[in-house]
Order: C-alpha cells, then sequence, then structure tokens
C-alpha cells in the first residue's frame, strides 16, 4: 500500500457508500471471476433451498412452485402416519450406524496399522491396492457384487455348493444378507480412501513423543493407545462430525443399486423412497417432504454433535 | 520410525505386515477374477479356455459404444467447465482483503450441510430446459463445494509478495492468475481435474434421473442394464438376446472391464497427486 495514500485516508474520511463503491471497485476482476460459480451456487444450490416450500404445498406442474396451493403440514403428516414410515427410519438409522460405528473406526485402524509399517515401498504398495475400490463407480461395485454372489454361476455360491454340498445362498434376494453386503462394499471401495486424512495427520505427530515413550517401557500398543490416537482426536473428531451430517444420505447410489423387491423392507430409505413415489409416480410436493425432513434431521445431527465435540474442548467444524 | 528390538514388538510388525498384505490382496481379488472372466465364454465360475470373442461382441454392439462416447464427451467437457469456474472463484476467494468473502465462503459451506433435494433441483434444472440433454449431467454438478474450499487453501499458499510485485510491474489479475498462480498450483489442478473426471464419468443416478433417450445414456446407465438388470442384448433392440444368453457372464465382466479402462489408465497420475497432499489442504472451511 502506499503510505501516501495511507496518510491521505487517516485524514479525510470519505463518505462510506463511496468508499465502499471504490473498493468493490477495485476488486471488480476478482468478482468478475467468481460470477460463473456464483451463479452456480444461487441457481443450482439456493433456489432448490427455496423451492424446498412446495413441500408445504399441493404442487402441480402447471401451476408452478409459486401458485401452487399451500397445504400445511399435510405431507408431513401422511408421511409420519405411512406404514413404510418406521420401517424407513429404522432402516435409515440401522445403515446409518454401520456406516459411523462400524465403518469409521475401521478406517482408522487401517490407518494405524499402516502408519506401523516403516518400509516406504510396502506402505505405498499396500496403498495402491486399497485406494483402487474408491474410483470405481457404484454401478461396477454393485455389478461386481451381483456376479459374485448370484446364484447362477457366482464364484461366491459355486465355492458354497462345492465346498459344503448345500444349496446355493440367495444373497442378493436376502433379507439377512442386505446391510452386510452393503456394509462390505462399503468397506471394500472407501476404507483404503478414508485412510488418507489419517494418514496425513498421523505424519505429523512429533517423533520425540515416542521416544519418550519408549524410554518409559511403552510397548508398541501403549505407544499407539498414548501417543497416536490422541494426536490425531481432533481429525478424528471432526470427520465424525462431517460424517454425521451426511449420516442420512449415504449411500443412496449403492443402495439403490442394491435394492429389489424382495429386500425392500430392510432396504428402503428415505431417498430411495422419495424417488420412487416422488419422481416415478409424480407426487413431486409429498416427495419433497420427505427429503426436507431427511435433511433437517441431518442438519440437527450436525449441529449436536458439534456442540458435543465443543463441549469437550475440541474445535468442531464451525 | 519407531525401531522396536523387543520380541514382542516383533511380533507386532509381522503380524501388521501380514494383516495388511492380505487386506490389500482381497481389495484387488475382485479385479483379478473379473479380468480374468471377461476372456471366457464358458458360464461357470472358473474359466478354463481362453476367448477375445466377448470383446469383440461388445465392441460391434453400437449402444455400449455410442454411451462410451456419450461418457467420454461429458468427462472432458464437464471436467474443463468445473476446474474453470472452481478455480476463478477459488482464485477470487484467496484474497483475504475481498469485501464479502467472509460471508460467501459462509454461503458455500452450508451448501455442504444443507440442500434442496432432488424434486427441488430436478424442477430446476427442467425449468432451464436441461433435461433430457448432456448438459444435465455437467451443470448440476458443475463446482463442489469441498473442492472448491481446498483449492482455495492451496491458492492462498501463493507467497502474496509474488503477487503484488507483478501487480506494481503492471500486470493484470488475469495475467496474474494465469502467468502466476495457476502454474505454481499444478499438482492442485491436475487432482482436481482428476477428481471432477472420476466423477462424472462415474456419475449414474443423474443420469437416470435427468435422461430419458437411450442414446444419450452415459456408460453406467448402459452398464447396469447389462450386468444387473440383465435383461436383453447390448446390441440395438433388434439382436438382443441371444448372443449375450451365450456369452454370459464373460460379456458382463468384460462390459465392466471396458468401462473402468479410462479409471485405471488415469490411476496412477491420481495416485502421485493425491499422495502429495493435494486433497489435504484443509477439512476445515
Amino acid at each position: 500500500m502506499n503510505p501516501q495514500l495511507e496518510g491521505a485516508r487517516r485524514t479525510y474520511v470519505r463518505p462510506a457508500a463511496q468508499n465502499r463503491f471504490m473498493h468493490f471497485w477495485k476488486h471488480r476482476w476478482l468478482y468478475f471471476f467468481m460470477l460463473p460459480g456464483a451463479i452456480f451456487f444461487i441457481i443450482l444450490k439456493y433456489i432448490p433451498m427455496f423451492g424446498l416450500i412446495m413441500a408445504f404445498k399441493d404442487y402441480k406442474p402447471h401451476l408452478g412452485v409459486m401458485k401452487s396451493e399451500w397445504v400445511g403440514l399435510q405431507h408431513f403428516e401422511r408421511l409420519f402416519s405411512a406404514p413404510e414410515f418406521w420401517q424407513m427410519f429404522r432402516n435409515t438409522m440401522i445403515l446409518g450406524l454401520y456406516n459411523t460405528v462400524l465403518f469409521f473406526p475401521i478406517t482408522i485402524l487401517i490407518a494405524l496399522l499402516l502408519n506401523e509399517i516403516r518400509s516406504e515401498l510396502y506402505k505405498r504398495f499396500i496403498q495402491t491396492l486399497i485406494y483402487i475400490p474408491h474410483f470405481l463407480s457404484w454401478v461396477v461395485v454393485a455389478g461386481i457384487s451381483y456376479l459374485l454372489l448370484t446364484t447362477e454361476g457366482g464364484l461366491i455360491n459355486e465355492g458354497i455348493t462345492r465346498i459344503t454340498g448345500g444349496a446355493p445362498v440367495e444373497f442378493l434376494t436376502s433379507e439377512a444378507w442386505f446391510r452386510p453386503i452393503i456394509l462390505l462394499q462399503l468397506i471394500w471401495k472407501d476404507a483404503g480412501w478414508g485412510t488418507i486424512i489419517f494418514l496425513a495427520a498421523l505424519a505429523g505427530v512429533n517423533v520425540q513423543l515416542y521416544e519418550a515413550a519408549r524410554i518409559d517401557g511403552a510397548s508398541r500398543i501403549r505407544q499407539l493407545w498414548h501417543v497416536t490416537l490422541p494426536a490425531i482426536r481432533g481429525v478424528i473428531i471432526i470427520l465424525f462430525i462431517l460424517r454425521l451430517g451426511s449420516f442420512l444420505d449415504l449411500g443412496f447410489e449403492q443402495i439403490f443399486l442394491m435394492l429389489n423387491a424382495i429386500n425392500r423392507e430392510v432396504g428402503e430409505v428415505f431417498d430411495t423412497y422419495a424417488y420412487r413415489i416422488g419422481l416415478l409416480q409424480g407426487q413431486f410436493s409429498y416427495s419433497t417432504a420427505v427429503g426436507l425432513f431427511k435433511s433437517v434431521i441431518g442438519l440437527i445431527f450436525v449441529v449436536l454433535a458439534n456442540k458435543i465435540a465443543k463441549w469437550f474442548g475440541e474445535e468442531g467444524i464451525y | 520410525m519407531h525401531t522396536s528390538p523387543t520380541r514382542q514388538g516383533r511380533m507386532f510388525d509381522v503380524l501388521n505386515h501380514v494383516t495388511l498384505g492380505v487386506l490389500g490382496l482381497i481389495m484387488f481379488i475382485p479385479f483379478v477374477y473379473v479380468v480374468i472372466t471377461s476372456f471366457s465364454t464358458e458360464s461357470t465360475a472358473w474359466p478354463s479356455t481362453f476367448t477375445l470373442d466377448t470383446y469383440k461382441y461388445i465392441f460391434s454392439t453400437s449402444t455400449f459404444i455410442r454411451s462410451i462416447g456419450v461418457s467420454f464427451y461429458i468427462t472432458v467437457l464437464g471436467t474443463a467447465l468445473s476446474l474453470l469456474s472452481t478455480s476463478l472463484m477459488a482464485y477470487a476467494l484467496s484474497y483475504r482483503s475481498l469485501p464479502g468473502r467472509s460471508k460467501i465462503m459462509l454461503m458455500i459451506l452450508f451448501t455442504m450441510l444443507f440442500n434442496g433435494g432432488m424434486i427441488p433441483t430436478y424442477l430446476v434444472v427442467k425449468e432451464m430446459h436441461m433435461i433430457d440433454t448432456t448438459w444435465s449431467l455437467m451443470i448440476p454438478g458443475l463446482i463442489s463445494a469441498f473442492y472448491l474450499i481446498v483449492l482455495r487453501d492451496f491458492f492462498s499458499g501463493v507467497p502474496l509478495e509474488l503477487i503484488e510485485s507483478a501487480k506494481i510491474d503492471g500486470a493484470h489479475e488475469v495475467t496474474v492468475l494465469l502467468r502466476i498462480v495457476l502454474p505454481l498450483s499444478l499438482p492442485a489442478l491436475a487432482a482436481f481435474g482428476l477428481f471432477y473426471a472420476v466423477g462424472i464419468w462415474n456419475q449414474y443416478f443423474n443420469a437416470i434421473l435427468y435422461i430419458n433417450s437411450p442414446e444419450k445414456w452415459p456408460v453406467q446407465v448402459i452398464l447396469r442394464q447389462i450386468v444387473i438388470l440383465a435383461s436383453g442384448g447390448i446390441g440395438d433392440s433388434g439382436n438382443a438376446g441371444e448372443n449375450v444368453a451365450y456369452y454370459g457372464q464373460g460379456v458382463k465382466m468384460a462390459v465392466i472391464v471396458v468401462s473402468t479402462f479410462p479409471i485405471m489408465i488415469v490411476y496412477p497420475f491420481l495416485q502421485k497427486h493425491f499422495a502429495k497432499g493435494a486433497l489435504l489442504g484443509s477439512v476445515k472451511g
């Protein structure tokens, strides 16, 4: 900044509005750069948020969102009294719990184990193998699952019948196997990838802490418990909060692809229900209400998790 | 890093190496199996003969080839648009002195936690007349808020003195971006370009939501039809049926191999960049 100008500003106070305009004008190119992105966020993120008002209306395509009639909480009443409501609620919660309570710790565990490997080459080799599935689409993951698990010549069932001599297992059309398969797919696709952020945090742990622990006679396991884990506690908590935020909309494509008429009882979640009812049957308002209900619950999860994190003296995400 | 001369420590090391080795193999074996069986027309789970017929077959069908074409088109164009708009916005937001910056950041962050959902977004896409056009596969996911925030942090790392001195020399904002900031951020741009590309190539749900005409379907939709629904052939409706029934499993495997091939090609590049930590700039906004 030019010192002369700086001095001038101190003695001569410009009118606020003009000042603001000058400031804006100075940065006009930066605002111009932001234009495509800003238009994107407004039109494709914020206008749909405004469109959520249709959850309280009876949307008719020829009237549009604005002119359609207000119906209050009618759609929500219908949702809460729908026979599938508690079933979906339970399915969503259980799959969400699988995701946070089972899947999430597995990524941390793999990261901790990888961190203990001293040979860089071996470590990188393992990382290469376990990162790959992350880049496959859910269609491919579901496709491979189908081909491996089908009762018509699938590898797994072929093995089962040959070894045990019993009947093939109907993995794909079974209520009991639906959730385990979803969890296994998730682990296969993303457990390796999920380690990246923890490994980065682990790389920053002070080596002297390990030396001190060793001098005190701490075993490897104790070092892990008393040095490594506390060091990445902050990262774990932040990622956990973010994960809770998407607690209710995790794996829509995945679930959608694995869902069929037979496992719907255990597999239907709010998103798949909203799609089936809303788009396929044209009940736009009701479907929006289902989506809004889910989003609000998700938001409450984040806020609560963040509060709890701050209670425990952690940073949180906002 | 932490050597352990104790017996217990050595045991731990051996066990750890073996566990991770097994894990890595388990993660990799499905690929090997898919590739091996894709070279077989047998219907058993353990193929014993080698053939290229499956690949000849899928490359002779117009539907599959066309869907690969659609996917390539949306991936190349979509990635370019996404990367351009993301980096422009990220650069502007990397200026701490920019008036309104924190408010804009907050608005972007909020979209990560809350959104309008399927139907309202669908209606907006419809109002923009993008239904049943390939634009609907590129525009609704144009910018990832997360990539934008990380890229902004990356740009913030470019020394301010460098930018200021260029400006004193009379460089235009556009010149600064093109000649200084972007070249210095090439690894990050490459990484996010590849992430966008993989995301667009892999997207499935947007396609069934927005695209009605079969000739505009990207490869993931066709893939699902062949592998999961397994109804009919992948040729045009005329010659459906018999060939697929004959090739069975092998053709499905081959279709998976071909549709993941582009990702396997870019994977080494991806790995090089994300390993450098391009994604790790921040978790926080």
